[in-house]
């Protein structure tokens, strides 16, 4: 079982989780986030969620794959179209899964 | 309004019900996850358990799909300490509110600190800023609202959970996690610097992916954010430089 070995892991992610929630409310709010800091958080999400998002569209085992057969560049493509017209997550995920799905079935996989 | 009609447990009550029409948000996303996390390899009580141990939604997304990819234990940790930053200025904006609590309450209310407890929560105290009285029991609404939120994750991990171990691999539901990352990431891409952030670090994970160690990923996040960061310090700059 592979996640038997990640408690370890799961417990530090969850404690350097409640330290930032914990920080500045322990702290009296003595002290404030220095300005540069705060302006960084901002690009936070889509630095991070991009770099795992393209990963998962382009690469097939481990190989870029930019061709028309690749159902997962084209889903994520029409998913972010919902996503950017709508702002909407759940529509996002229902419309995205269903073109993977019809995507899959017209090219065989 | 007279003191005496404010107590402790109707500001409970009053934060449980506030906190209520975010759950129709929160609920698919738990179940979302909880199928999630069991297709990328977690045992059924793993799953459950991140869910009351990081409990926070996007972080624990990464995570399981980080623990897919057998990264390392420093790697999942860095990760999911980058994408929880932003919970610092959460802190930071309740830790005046917060002030005259025991250390206790303080602790508590840390843990119960997420995004959604937070909007709900400052909202309450920048509604009252205005007013000459205030309750002297409002870290009962930010409890109420937090406990609400907390139960409605753990709930919604546990049917997600069920359902998914019902569900054949063939379905690809793991694709949700990208899915929910484009519907994340795409609103935040709302001026040149954001867009910049966003392409400078997908470009360099996938440069970087055949790092050891997952390493690509904290890399190229963190380059992401220095791009954004030199790229809207210059905006100002040039726009008084253009005014003069």
């Amino acid at each position: 079982m592979i996640a038997g070995s990640y408690w370890p892991a799961l417990v530090a992610a969850g404690l350097v989780t409640y330290l930032t929630r914990l920080s500045f409310i322990a702290l009296l709010g003595r002290f404030e986030l220095p300005p540069l800091a705060a302006r960084a958080l901002r690009f936070v999400p889509p630095a991070v969620l991009s770099a795992i998002v393209l990963p998962e569209l382009v690469l097939r085992s481990g190989e870029l794959d930019l061709g028309w057969h690749n159902a997962r560049l084209l889903a994520g493509a029409v998913a972010a179209l919902v996503a950017w017209r709508t702002r909407n997550v759940l529509l996002t995920i229902a419309i995205g899964m269903a073109a993977l799905w019809g995507l899959q079935a017209v090219l065989g996989r | 309004m007279l003191p005496s009609q404010y107590t402790r447990r109707r500001e409970f009550l009053t934060g449980c019900r506030d906190e209520l029409p975010i759950l129709l948000g929160v609920a698919p996303f738990g179940m979302i996850y909880g199928l999630l996390a069991l297709s990328a390899g977690l045992s059924h009580g793993t799953a459950q358990a991140m869910s009351s141990v990081v409990f926070a939604g996007s972080a624990q997304f990464i995570a399981a799909q980080l623990i897919r990819d057998a990264s390392p234990a420093g790697v999942i940790v860095l990760t999911v300490l980058v994408v929880n930053l932003r919970h610092a200025l959460y802190s930071a904006s309740m830790a005046p509110h917060l002030r005259a609590l025991r250390p206790g309450w303080k602790a508590g209310l840390s843990y119960l600190l997420t995004d959604e407890a937070y909007a709900v929560a400052i909202t309450r105290y920048l509604r009252d800023a205005g007013r000459s009285e205030v309750s002297p029991y409002r870290h009962w609404y930010v409890f109420g609202a937090g406990i609400t939120l907390w139960a409605a994750w753990q709930w919604s991990t546990a049917v997600g959970i069920f359902v998914g171990a019902r569900v054949p691999a063939s379905w690809s539901l793991d694709f949700t996690l990208a899915l929910t990352f484009i519907a994340l990431v795409v609103p935040a891409l709302k001026d040149r610097a954001g867009v910049a952030a966003a392409l400078s670090a997908g470009a360099l994970a996938l440069a970087a992916h055949r790092l050891p160690y997952k390493l690509g990923l904290p890399l190229a996040a963190v380059a992401g954010v220095v791009v954004g960061l030199a790229l809207s310090g210059r905006q100002p700059a040039a726009r008084r430089e253009g005014a003069k």
